[in-house]
């Protein structure tokens, strides 16, 4: 079947979002690590910053960009027409 | 059940995990009553180990099922919160329930590579993976790659990987479902083992994947109750505030301004340190000359070193006042001597590099990257990033998980999935890290600087279970407990903290089922996995696909039980390192599907060719890399750039990509049913197109 320019409008609006978030979840993890020792002098609840985000901060940036994902996407299967029938 | 609508199935599940939630702390309570009546500590573990897996026996049973879709894929009909639940549970095996918090305890920030790396793959899984695979709709991983890719040779080297890493990794949880029945029950390990493996088979063995979810859903609850009590006692007890996650970061304040004291030889209690130190680097040079004069005396210098101790023994025999308990110290002395030059070497080098590891400074809890220079920092930092990637990448590839998301009812639902997913995983996650501060600033503050008088209770009672789990020894005598002086096991931490925290048997009690659960469910999901693709993938797809539904669900439970033996007979030999075998599962997975799966949704041009060649490169040059430089197969060769063997995946991951893309660009583009399939998979429903839902 031959794919409408709807189709592919909706198909590059999910590899943005895809791309954004995977940014931020790159950013939140590997650069967050390689500039661990450089963020270890201000504190956060008590935590130095870099232990901070490694055992919490960045755990709640994944959980939020995975819930958001589905949010975004979810309404977006509507708003194209590409949604599933009944759930 | 099959008249329900969806709305009324969640409405009814929510009722009886809610009546089973109540109905398991009314148990939990029962036995509090029992210990406080008297019975014995022995007793209520075999209650408790009888009582919850009597009740995975009983869901197993009750989801027995003869219809292939309920079997594979639970009938597609998994709500989003409970596939998250049971993902949680199928997830988190006995290295993260009981190993996690320990290895934290014991490696500071660098061990946090763990905590990222298992949590940070859900946004691949999420973003690259769940829903196209959900959209798909069969029943395994190699399915999609046979799907994909055409032909028998794609989902083949699938089936191999599949295998291979889930047997590598089903050999750590049967391990851990050994050890915590041989502990809690005093039987062997190799008959815990076995019977454990019972456990692991009333829940999958009648009812397969439907089973499986519906048990792995009362196992979560069970893990995370057991988790969860004992930690927030302990941050009562130390912080009074009931949210250890959020009140640990002034324990770890305590803890870092305590370890710059013991590290500070100007202080009291740091002298003290330092004093023991001296006395552990003592030995580690004592041990280290014996080595250097074993090797250039030999057998001699050996023979020599053991007439001095057997003379010494007759000597104190022949004394005036032979004192008894020198005299068996000395014989002790000499029946302990090494036999041969080769134990001898053994020996000491062992001894010089355990008095060695004592004669360093504490490092900070809290640094990362801790080392003496640049050179090693960085090497550090190289290595825990490579880890967090490889830990990441294969949880996006490790087909046990990526299985859960064909069993939701819809694309949507397999999003939301996710999302529960990594909630029901980083509500454990994020505690681990608390429990090791906590458990440190326990023993950094009540333990270390006691009299050995009056060790905790706790103290003796594990270490007098295992040496390797707790030992105390007063090294310079001074009938003070210095830091220097303890040796705990990583595994400890989780066991023992209800003792810490100084709760009742019960809560023991609880944390051993709720090991018990995170490993039975692990395994109970690479089990299937591996049977899956041996009847599914082989005996169905490709010997014969003309096969009745009751011949192949006949085959899938056979394999089963041999597959389930195999595993316990691999594991009762103890062969290697568990977390080894953990990172190598994931290193492996990463390497060999990641790369054709995620390339095979966004990338239409892949093709089969491609797909073989990036599979087989990626996980041969993972395999390759390991073999090389894992001491356990003692090849040994130099590392390339300094990487850990448990990151293997680092190298074999973009081999198997380039592989991919060179693969397909070499070779004509996939036939145009091919690319339709791609497009069918990338929309929830696009109408007209192609069909590949297997119901």
């Amino acid at each position: 079947m031959q794919l409408t320019e709807k189709h592919k409008q909706y198909w590059q609006k999910n590899l943005r979002l895809t791309g954004i978030l995977l940014a931020i979840w790159f950013v939140a993890t590997f650069v967050m690590g390689w500039f661990a020792r450089d963020l270890q002098s201000f504190t956060i609840l008590g935590f130095p910053f870099s232990f901070y985000m490694a055992a919490q901060g960045s755990l709640i940036i994944y959980v939020v960009i995975i819930w958001y994902y589905a949010f975004a996407m979810n309404k977006m299967d509507r708003a194209y027409g590409v949604h599933e029938g009944d759930d | 059940m099959a008249t329900q609508t969806q709305a009324q199935f969640y409405s009814s599940l929510k009722k009886y995990y809610s009546f089973y939630t109540g109905g398991f702390i009314a148990f939990v309570i029962i036995v509090a009553i029992l210990e406080q009546m008297g019975v014995p500590n022995k007793i209520l573990g075999y209650i408790f180990l009888a009582a919850t897996v009597g009740l995975y026996a009983g869901i197993g049973v009750m989801s027995r099922t003869a219809d292939v879709s309920e079997y594979y894929v639970a009938g597609r009909r998994v709500p989003a919160l409970f596939n998250g639940m049971a993902t949680g549970a199928d997830w988190m095996s006995a290295a993260s329930f009981i190993g996690m918090a320990g290895t934290l305890y014991l490696t500071g920030f660098d061990g946090l590579a763990f905590v990222l790396g298992w949590t940070g793959g859900y946004c691949l899984v999420a973003l690259l993976l769940a829903p196209y695979l959900r959209k798909f709709g069969q029943f395994t991983i190699p399915d999609f790659l046979g799907a994909r890719y055409g032909g028998n040779i794609a989902r083949s080297i699938g089936v191999f990987a599949a295998i291979l890493c889930s047997f590598t990794y089903v050999i750590a949880q049967i391990y851990g479902v050994g050890l915590i029945t041989s502990r809690f029950t005093g039987l062997e390990f190799g008959i815990g083992v076995f019977v454990g493996l019972g456990g692991i088979l009333v829940c999958s063995f009648l009812g397969g994947m439907k089973a499986v979810t519906w048990t792995q859903v009362a196992q979560y609850i069970i893990l995370i109750v057991a988790y969860m009590i004992p930690v927030v006692w302990l941050s009562v007890k130390h912080t009074g505030i009931p949210v250890p996650q959020v009140a640990y970061g002034y324990v770890l304040e305590k803890v870092t301004a305590r370890e710059k004291v013991l590290n500070d030889a100007s202080t009291p209690d740091g002298a003290r340190e330092a004093a023991v130190r001296a006395i552990f680097k003592q030995r580690q040079e004592a041990a280290e000359g014996k080595l250097k004069a074993l090797e250039t005396g030999g057998a001699a210098y050996l023979a020599e070193e053991k007439g001095k101790l057997e003379k010494a023994a007759s000597d104190l025999k022949a004394s005036s006042a032979p004192d008894a308990k020198a005299i068996a110290a000395a014989e002790k002395d000499v029946a302990g001597f090494p036999a041969d030059a080769a134990a001898a070497k053994k020996a000491w080098t062992g001894a010089a590099n355990a008095a060695k590891a004592k004669t360093g400074p504490i490092a900070a809890h809290a640094e990362p990257f801790s080392g003496k220079d640049e050179k090693t920092r960085d090497n550090k930092r190289k290595n825990f990033l490579a880890l967090v990637l490889c830990l990441m990448v294969g949880t996006a590839a490790l087909p046990h998980i990526l299985m859960r998301y064909y069993t939701t009812p819809s694309v949507g639902e397999a999003r939301k999935s996710v999302f529960w997913s990594l909630f029901f995983i980083f509500l454990l996650y994020f505690t681990a890290p608390a429990l090791a501060v906590l458990a440190k600033f326990d023993v950094y503050t009540l333990l270390v600087g006691s009299n050995f008088s009056e060790l905790p209770s706790w103290v003796g009672a594990w270490a007098s279970v295992d040496k390797s789990l707790m030992s105390v020894t007063d090294i310079n005598m001074d009938g003070i407990v210095q830091l220097a002086e303890i040796t705990i096991g990583g595994d400890l931490i989780v066991l023992a903290t209800p003792e810490i925290a100084g709760l009742p048997y019960v809560i023991t009690g609880l944390v051993a089922a709720g090991g018990l659960a995170a490993a039975l469910s692990t395994a109970d999901g690479l089990l299937l996995t591996i049977a899956n693709a041996l009847s599914h993938d082989v005996y169905y797809k490709m010997i014969d696909p003309h096969a009745p539904t009751t011949r192949r669900l006949a085959i899938s439970k056979g394999l089963l039980l041999v597959v389930a033996v195999v595993a316990a007979y691999v594991t009762s030999l103890k062969p290697g390192d568990i977390l080894f075998l953990v990172g190598a599962a994931f290193s492996l997975a990463a390497s060999a599907f990641f790369p054709a799966l995620a390339l095979g949704i966004f990338w239409k041009r892949a093709n089969k060719w491609g797909a073989i060649l990036g599979m087989t490169a990626g996980l041969g040059t993972c395999m390759y890399y390991m073999y090389m430089t894992y001491p356990f197969f003692g090849v040994n060769a130099p590392q390339w750039w300094d990487i850990n063997p448990i990151s293997a995946g680092i190298f074999g991951m973009p081999v198997g990509i380039i592989g991919v893309i060179v693969g397909s660009l070499l070779t004509a583009a996939p036939a145009k049913e091919v690319q339709e399939m791609v497009d069918h998979v990338r929309y929830p429903n696009l109408e007209g197109s192609v069909s590949t839902q297997t119901v």
